[in-house]
């Protein structure tokens, strides 16, 4: 037991957070799915369907802000194109559970889904022969946001694109494949999407049992992600990963190859926001070219934002919660969420720049003032060099 | 005819028995010094927008020797080490490492894993880092992103950073964060990660800007200690410091080497005595300013 | 010879009628028949009237061709149908006076069918032939190349020779050489002349004709209407390589008012300001509520509207540096984030305001319609005065920027900010007429931008990536970059829609910036220097 808990808080900083992370979200998938399952409908502490639906979205989200996190709270790089690797993803999910509806479409068409039977298509393109089999289809799910992620991250940090920059190109890619999927020509059902999924691996997808799975899946892959991303930042290579993003002049001045190190960490980050996205689309039920706007990429960052960057925990928190003021909001004022959202950014900012893990840990550190001097000579010290 | 000739020329070349295909040559080979030097750098040209920064350059460096580099303002020096670590591309010349280690084919990374550290005028650490970390982190090892990730200290490498701590004197601070470290002790730490790298050759530059005297009498004796089993070369403004490490002075002067020898020749060369008393020296002091400026 | 009568009386009636038109009109008999008559029976009274009021009985013929003739059905007399604010509204048909008391009931529409109109439009191209205007000849004659028969060439004919203005005459030689041409009982050499000179038309009609001619039975009359049509398709060309080339300008021109603001932002503070796109909206609502505040000028509206646009829009970017940028000084991300926020605000607020629907903001009168230069090629107006009007805020700015003590400041603080700041000028102060600068300038895009698309709250999102684009394609820092990279941009994009279709034109564009950054991070016209580093 005690080399279990050394394993997991193996990290020094934030690594603490792990264990008791770990076990409160498994802890609380656990019963909110027992509670749905096992009890029944009119009891009080029945957990509807709807709401696990809306937790595994949460947890999908929560999965993506790792991915968002880990890019730009550990390396500086603002990407502002995760929504594209999270649609990739998504898309890939989406293929695989058009393929299940076989001849269960309006058009009846053993082969083709809907949408290429009404373009009057007469076979299935190439890049869907596959999707059919799940495990290709998963393949694929975290190969092309990866492949993606690989390609632009090579060109672009061997180039030393850095900063603003790099934040309006991943935006521009995004925008670019937002219009490519629109069109119908791509075969990915252009402005409708991939909808009226019916089975995933043989389960009813809207059976109360298959959304349990799903979102158990979801929470425990969630899970496995974060230790996992928590093993790898707190190695060397986790250090060399801050040390890129606080100098990285210096960094390559004592031999580290950054232009690699980044590429990788990005393909690494694009895939976790790959597999959100394929775990999303079955909950959810739907994957359209929306998925893509700039606009949902760069609300992923404030989430980040919100939880606190450069802590994996503050990650999931943040898009937890700001997910669930979401939720609350469009319901009771539909009008006011933009404003809301638009207030977050500017306030988060500038006033609460390392989000509420920030936040806490300043409170930690007022009820032991030993660390508060020692923060306060960093500051002082960190003023001084930046004058 | 020539296109056939040329194509039969670059096989030939390509297939040459006596030769290994640069990807399978191994990537890091012993920096060959049977001449007893260490740094050739010849016929260096580098201009920016027409101003001459590097003017048909020479400078050799012997293997385990001080060398001291001194000069005004936009002179070159920061310029010449830019183009040594890979950070600037020059127009013309050669620069190796060694006799082997061509180093203007190489990028700042492959520089630096040959075993050439550089201190920067400004120091830079890893703030957000603690002291050991940033020492962890410049150790000689495989900087690979594979070896990297799965890499874990081995008790060598503790001695090892424990060693350079104690040399820094930051022994007791080895916890605390980089950042909160004064400049001094940044200017230590900063040395101190490139003595972790275990470096051949050391370029340093302005190594006791805002020490005090004492801290700088102790990086005097620590550079002079260095010297011998690495070569050193160092960049500084601080003629009282100079005189008390140098056994050889480099004088550059608008981009080329102006005199050489130890210091008591120099401050009697008669091209250095016009030069620094002559009218030109206001002059390029005052353009070297706004060069300083950019460089920061 | 009835024809020769008929101009006699058309002539007469230019002369006379058109005086006593107006009065008379009511009280002739031919008007009151007109009602209720049988189709076949109107052809006979349309004649009649047509040689008795020449010119003047046009509104009558164009009215009854928009269908829109009614007559009371108690008097019989002959009103005409308006569309105005909503309301159906009953006028007399040549003096526009307004028939008070009608209502729907009261009247009874005249109908029209296919050969009738037909009929009246050859009508109205025959009373145009002889009117005063050498431009309603103009287009009198053009409007009947198509349908040419002995009795209108016969017409034309008679008038070439007295016809004294070089276009008209022109078009009535065009008209007399493709009658010729088409002809099969005129002599061959007159037929291939004639041929010849349709070949330096543009005319589509003229080129139907030629393309019917290539199948022609006698060889010679094929071979020359395929050589004419060939030399007509090579000179069309050239005008569609000139049209898409001004639809690339226009474009450019727009995205080089969306972007110069940027530019300047970006350039000068190093800040990414997400919510630029926010102010060329600001701009574009202020247009529409200048339009409102004086709808019965909305000719001079946009000379208000300019500076209007200006003053809004830049106030808001100074009161988004000072309340927000300021703060995020050296943080460029954060900064990003911050006005992402900003922009999101100011589109909500819009929306809760002028709702969010799209608002259609109107051209004035002079800035619509088009000059064309000839048979296949347009250019519109607005589109024309856009361009023009880019250019000069584009060369207004470098004055400024050139010229000023502002723009002395601006340029030093962009090259090297702390070394302006030592040098006592006041950077705050220059950060924030900067930002007002380019935040004012956006405010102009948007007033150019609501004479080309509807006005709506997302109207700035659409521009925002674009304008990014160009920035950093032309590199930052640097206006005449902006010029540069705004126009080959814009030009590329539409030289690649006809082939590529819209969308994939602006994904090449996207892939090929994107790649282009790879190669030179510093765009097109990098600042030069070790500053630059």
């Amino acid at each position: 037991m005690t080399r279990l808990t050394e394993w997991f808080s193996a990290g020094r900083s934030s690594g603490k957070h792990t264990l008791p992370f770990v076990v409160i979200l498994l802890v609380v998938s656990l019963l909110a799915s027992g509670a749905n399952l096992l009890l029944p409908e009119d009891s009080a502490l029945y957990v509807s369907t709807y709401t696990i639906t809306l937790l595994g979205k949460y947890l999908c989200y929560a999965m993506l802000a790792l991915a968002v996190d880990i890019i730009w709270g550990y390396c500086g790089i603002l990407s502002l194109g995760h929504g594209a690797f999270f649609a990739l993803g998504g898309y890939a999910m989406g293929m695989y559970l058009m393929r299940q509806i076989g001849d269960r479409g309006v058009y009846g068409d053993p082969l083709l889904p809907d949408f290429m039977v009404f373009l009057d298509w007469k076979e299935l393109p190439w890049f869907w022969l596959g999707m059919d089999n799940f495990g290709f289809a998963m393949l694929m799910a975290v190969v092309v946001p990866g492949l993606l992620a690989f390609v632009f991250g090579w060109l672009a940090f061997r180039s030393r694109v850095t900063g603003v920059y790099l934040s309006i190109m991943t935006q521009a890619l995004t925008y670019a494949l937002l219009l490519a999927f629109f069109r119908n020509e791509m075969g990915f059902g252009g402005n409708n999407g991939l909808t009226d999924f019916k089975e995933i691996l043989g389960f009813d997808l809207q059976a109360d049992s298959t959304r349990v799975s799903l979102f158990m899946i979801t929470a425990f892959l969630l899970a496995v992600l974060f230790v996992v991303s928590q093993r790898i930042l707190s190695s060397r290579f986790g250090k060399v990963v801050l040390a890129i993003r606080d100098a990285e002049a210096r960094s390559r001045f004592i031999g580290y190859r950054t232009d690699r190190y980044k590429v990788w960490l990005f393909v690494y980050s694009a895939v976790i926001a790959g597999i959100a996205g394929a775990l999303y689309v079955p909950q959810v039920g739907i994957i359209n070219p929306g998925e893509f706007s700039p606009i949902n990429s760069i609300e992923m960052v404030i989430w980040v934002a919100v939880g606190g960057r450069g802590t994996l925990i503050g990650a999931v928190i943040g898009a937890i919660l700001v997910n669930y003021a979401k939720t609350r909001f469009t319901a009771i004022l539909p009008d006011a969420w933009l404003f809301a959202l638009g207030a977050m950014f500017v306030l988060v900012t500038l006033y609460l720049p390392k989000g509420l893990m920030g936040l806490y840990a300043q409170m930690m550190a007022k009820r032991r003032p030993r660390i508060l001097e020692e923060s306060a000579v960093k500051e002082s010290a960190t003023k001084e060099s930046e004058v | 005819m020539s296109a056939i000739e040329n194509t039969v020329e670059n096989l030939r070349e390509t297939f040459r028995r006596d030769q290994v295909w640069p990807f399978l040559a191994p990537t890091q080979t012993k920096v060959n010094v049977d001449n007893q030097m260490i740094l050739y750098v010849e016929g260096l040209n580098l201009s920016f927008d027409g101003f001459k920064a590097l003017n048909n350059l020479n400078l050799y460096v012997n293997d385990g020797e001080l060398r001291c580099l001194i000069g005004a303002n936009g002179a070159g020096k920061t310029t010449l080490m830019d183009v040594i670590t890979g950070k600037t591309q020059c127009d013309s010349g050669t620069v190796f490492f060694g006799q082997n280690h061509n180093l203007l084919n190489k990028d700042e990374a492959e520089i630096a894993q040959l075993g050439i550290g550089r201190k920067f005028q400004k120091p830079t650490v890893f703030e957000e880092q603690t002291v050991f970390d940033n020492l962890e982190l410049s150790l000689k090892t495989d900087k690979g992103v594979l070896p990297t990730l799965f890499s874990r200290l081995t008790p060598t490498q503790i001695d090892r950073i424990d060693e350079v701590l104690k040399i820094i004197g930051l022994a007791k601070h080895r916890f605390m964060l980089a950042g909160a470290l004064s400049h001094g002790q940044k200017q230590w730490l900063e040395i101190g990660m490139l003595l972790a790298a275990d470096p051949r050759l050391l370029l340093i530059d302005e190594p006791v800007a805002g020490m005090t005297p004492q801290e700088t009498e102790k990086t005097a004796e620590l550079l002079t200690s260095l010297a011998g089993e690495r070569t050193v070369i160092v960049v500084e403004h601080d003629m009282e410091f100079v005189r008390s490490i140098a056994r050889t002075v480099t004088v550059l002067h608008q981009g080329s080497v102006l005199a050489e020898g130890t210091m008591d020749q120099i401050q009697s060369n008669k091209d250095v005595i016009e030069v620094y008393l002559g009218e030109e020296a206001g002059e390029s002091e005052v353009g070297e300013d706004a060069v300083e400026g950019e460089n920061a | 010879m009835r024809h020769l009568i008929a101009l006699c009386c058309c002539l007469f009636g230019l002369l006379s009628f058109s005086v006593q038109a107006a009065e008379s009109s009511q009280q002739d008999p031919f008007l009151t028949e007109l009602a209720g008559a049988k189709f076949k029976d109107m052809v006979p009274i349309l004649d009649q009237l047509a040689e008795i009021q020449g010119e003047a009985i046009l509104p009558l013929f164009h009215t009854l061709l928009g269908g829109d003739l009614y007559y009371i059905k108690a008097d019989k007399s002959l009103v005409g149908q308006f569309d105005e604010q909503g309301a159906t509204v009953y006028k007399d048909v040549f003096n526009q006076t307004l028939v008070p008391n009608l209502s729907k009931r009261d009247v009874k529409k005249i109908r029209v069918n296919n050969t009738l109109r037909g009929y009246l439009r050859n009508a109205i191209a025959q009373i145009q032939l002889t009117a005063k205007s050498p431009k309603v000849r103009e287009s009198a004659v053009r409007e009947l190349l198509s349908k040419l028969d002995a009795d209108t060439v016969a017409l034309i004919e008679s008038l070439y020779a007295k016809e004294t203005n070089n276009k008209v005459k022109e078009a009535m030689g065009l008209a007399l050489s493709m009658h010729t041409a088409s002809s099969t009982e005129l002599t061959l050499p007159n037929r291939l002349v004639a041929i010849e000179r349709l070949s330096s038309s543009l005319e589509g009609d003229a080129r139907n004709l030629l393309t019917t001619l290539t199948k022609d039975e006698n060889p010679a009359i094929v071979k020359a209407a395929t050589s004419a049509l060939e030399k007509i398709a090579q000179r069309a060309n050239r005008f569609a390589f000139i049209d898409q080339l001004f639809f690339g300008l226009s474009l450019g021109s727009v995205l080089l008012l969306a972007s110069i603001g940027l530019a300047i932002t970006f350039g000068v503070m190093g800040v990414i300001n997400m919510a630029h796109g926010e102010m060329i909206m600001l701009g574009a609502y202020t247009t529409y509520v200048v339009q409102l505040m004086m709808p019965n000028y909305i000719d001079y509206s946009i000379w208000v509207a300019i500076p209007a646009a200006f003053l809004v829009s830049g106030l808001m970017g100074i009161l988004i540096e000072r309340l927000v940028i300021r703060h995020l000084h050296g943080r460029p991300l954060e900064t990003l984030l911050a006005t992402f926020g900003i922009s999101l605000i100011l589109q909500q607020l819009v929306r809760s305001i002028f709702s969010p629907l799209n608002r259609q903001v109107s051209t004035p009168s002079w800035m619509s319609g088009s000059w064309e230069i000839n048979p296949v090629l347009s250019l519109t107006l607005n589109r024309l005065y856009i361009l023009a009007f880019a250019l000069l805020v584009f060369f207004a700015l470098v004055i400024v920027l050139r010229k000023t003590s502002l723009g002395l400041n601006v340029r030093a603080v962009s090259q090297n900010r702390n070394m302006a700041k030592a040098m006592g000028v006041k950077t705050h102060w220059v950060d924030a007429m900067t930002f007002g600068l380019g935040s004012g300038i956006a405010g102009i895009a948007g007033v150019a931008l609501s004479q080309l698309t509807n006005v709506g709250p997302n109207l700035g999102q659409a521009y925002i990536i674009d304008s990014f684009m160009v920035v950093v394609f032309g590199g930052v820092g640097n206006l005449l970059g902006t010029l540069v990279a705004a126009f080959s941009l814009g030009i590329a994009t539409k030289f690649l829609e006809p082939t590529t279709g819209a969308v994939l034109a602006a994904i090449i564009v996207l892939v090929f910036i994107i790649l282009f950054i790879q190669k030179r991070p510093k765009g097109l016209f990098p600042q030069k220097g070790r500053a630059a580093e």
